[in-house]
């Protein structure tokens, strides 16, 4: 039996998820995405530390629970909790999106370990997690499976034909959670396409939703837990989110999406991030 | 005397697909409203929850198809050609093929059998889009009976294949008999030293016959079926060049990125030899029977032998000039 972080616990290994998308940000001189990381850290931090069933030792079992980062761009974060996890040596990190790295810009089922599946440009992953879910339950196996949305890939269209099918197909093993940090590239979601309302969206598409606070540990462990065990429909977990979330500069500004941070702004955010011990 | 199947390409796809998921439990069909129209409707029969209709999408069916097959499935991922491959090509290309799933794509309406819908439906840009992205095999039956035998064999590899059929039945060329090998082509008339057919799906027949016409003309030309565009039997194709100094193409595609072209990019890094392309040349089509389209649209065997015969000696009489 897996032992199971406590709420503590997993507060510190989403500190530690911040560090290493700070590490990435600025030593692996990508440029990477530390605004859309940071936002979804505490998330990553509850799945892989504590609700999914995952084995870093076998990577492949297939008893575990799976997950798509379907906002692609944010895999630092993943990164960063699958090397946490022990997945792989943490001295890959710093060579995210650099010529022979094993981590991709986008994640990589062959060449990461712990990538459950190819994802990444914007609007794929629910329906990849969707067939994923489908082939669970024709195997009969009790797994679950999460997709990582962020909000501004809602605009695109193939996410609806996924919401649509997924609960035409009842599939209750699938978790959908949208990173509600109301930013995307250009700009603010509520000014390039609003995406309210957004709870009755899916509950129109006969969806189970939860929202949380998805900076909240109690509350996201709770609401991934209750996911999990839902039946008959598929859930959708709208976490309210900032982004950059954790590092006080990159918070709600969104020109961190995607840049690398000056030897300044690294020492700033790491102190910042340094814990209570520090 | 013209013989026609006595069944699609669609269904006799689908007599295969039940054969092989009799054998494979973990074999899964999926389709965008088109389960029943591209032939799963006896696999669906015997074992309902392999079929999965997961509504009109064709891009959330591929990637579905993309998450079972990561999750230890051999998905059949059924449309048609233009929507299969186009709409869906970036599913096909980045979900699919770049982690090498085993899915295979199989589109119907290819060529001009999309017949009387129209442009909408007709998948005359299939081939090039799909022989473009990495580890993909793609694959054109010419009927019924071949359709069968190529997907049995394509079911024993671990990997994309894009499997291109047509709508209704089509001339009968070959029997149970037929042979397939991925990468492999299909001699159909050895003999002939003046040119090359090297030709594939539903105007193969056509091919034939334009051979037979043009023999009686004294044009000796040997007919090659290339069933696998890629990989390519590049040998093949050299070595008929060789033989004959003369190669032709006869593709239900546009001749822009298919066949001909496949053809062509061999051609000119192992053997430069004169090159006629016959397909659609460039353009958009129309609605009409498939008959009257393959008439239309230059693949009246008297039209394609006249072609090749004017080609034959157009370069025969050039090279006489520089000679």
């Amino acid at each position: 039996m897996i032992m199971k972080s406590s709420v503590a616990e997993l507060r510190e290994a989403a500190r530690l998820i911040r560090r290493d998308i700070i590490d990435i940000a600025y030593l692996a001189e990508g440029p990477s995405h530390p605004g859309p990381a940071l936002s979804i850290a505490d998330i990553l931090a509850a799945l892989y530390f504590r609700v999914m069933d995952a084995d870093p030792r076998n990577p492949g079992w297939a008893e575990r629970d799976r997950l798509v980062l379907s906002k692609g761009h944010a895999c630092p974060a993943v990164y960063a909790a699958l090397a946490g996890r022990g997945y792989f040596d943490r001295a890959w990190l710093t060579t995210v999106r650099r010529l022979g790295s094993r981590l991709q810009g986008h994640p990589d089922m062959n060449k990461t370990p712990g990538i459950d599946i190819t994802s990444g440009s914007l609007g794929n992953g629910l329906s990849l997690g969707l067939g994923i879910a489908l082939a669970l339950r024709l195997l009969r196996k009790n797994c679950g499976v999460f997709v990582i949305l962020g909000d501004g890939e809602l605009q695109e269209g193939m996410i609806w034909e996924a919401v649509m099918a997924a609960s035409a197909q009842k599939a209750d093993n699938l978790t959908a959670i949208v990173d509600y940090n109301h930013f995307q590239s250009c700009g603010g979601t509520d000014e390039i396409v609003p995406l309210e309302p957004m709870r009755a969206k899916w509950e129109s598409f006969n969806w189970n939703v939860f929202e949380i606070n998805g900076h909240d540990m109690e509350e996201i462990v709770s609401r991934l837990e209750m996911a999990k065990r839902f039946t008959g429909r598929p859930t959708v977990i709208i976490a309210h989110t900032v982004k950059g979330k954790g590092v006080s500069f990159m918070e709600a500004d969104n020109s961190w999406h995607q840049r690398i941070p000056s030897k300044e702004q690294y020492d700033t955010a790491m102190r910042e991030l340094a814990g209570g011990s520090e | 005397m013209i013989q026609y199947d006595k069944i699609s390409s669609r269904d006799a796809f689908g007599n295969a697909l039940l054969r092989i998921a009799e054998e494979n439990p973990l074999l899964v069909g999926i389709g965008a409203d088109t389960t029943k129209s591209m032939g799963m409707q006896k696999l669906s029969e015997k074992y309902p929850e392999r079929v999965i209709n997961i509504g009109i999408a064709e891009q959330n069916m591929t990637a579905v198809a993309a998450g079972m097959a990561a999750t230890g499935f051999q998905v059949y991922a059924a449309s048609y050609a233009p929507f299969s491959t186009l709409r869906a090509a970036e599913q096909v290309r980045t979900f699919i093929a770049y982690p090498n799933l085993d899915v295979k794509i199989v589109g119907g309406l290819g060529g001009l059998s999309g017949n009387i819908e129209g442009v909408t439906h007709q998948g005359l840009e299939d081939v090039a889009v799909m022989r473009s992205i990495p580890n993909m095999t793609v694959v054109i039956p010419a009927d019924a009976a071949s359709t069968e035998v190529i997907t049995e064999e394509i079911a024993r590899i671990r990997g994309p294949v894009y499997l291109r059929l047509g709508r209704g039945a089509v001339e009968k060329v070959f029997d149970a008999g037929y042979r397939f090998q991925i990468g492999k082509a299909n001699v159909l008339k050895a003999d002939g030293s003046d040119a090359a057919i090297i030709c594939n799906g539903a105007v193969v027949a056509r091919a034939l016959r334009a051979a037979q016409l043009l023999d009686a003309n004294g044009v000796k030309a040997r007919v090659i079926e290339m069933p696998c565009v890629k990989p390519i039997d590049a040998d093949a194709v050299v070595e008929s060049a060789a033989a004959t100094g003369a190669v032709i193409t006869v593709e239900e595609h546009n001749i822009i990125g298919g066949l001909g072209s496949a053809v062509a990019e061999v051609l000119g890094g192992r053997r430069p030899s004169p090159l006629l392309r016959i397909g659609i040349e460039d353009i958009f089509t129309e609605s009409a029977p498939h008959n009257d389209l393959l008439d239309r649209y230059g693949f009246r065997p008297e039209d394609m032998a006249a072609r090749i015969g004017q080609f034959l000696s157009s370069f025969n009489s050039k090279n006489e000039e520089e000679a």
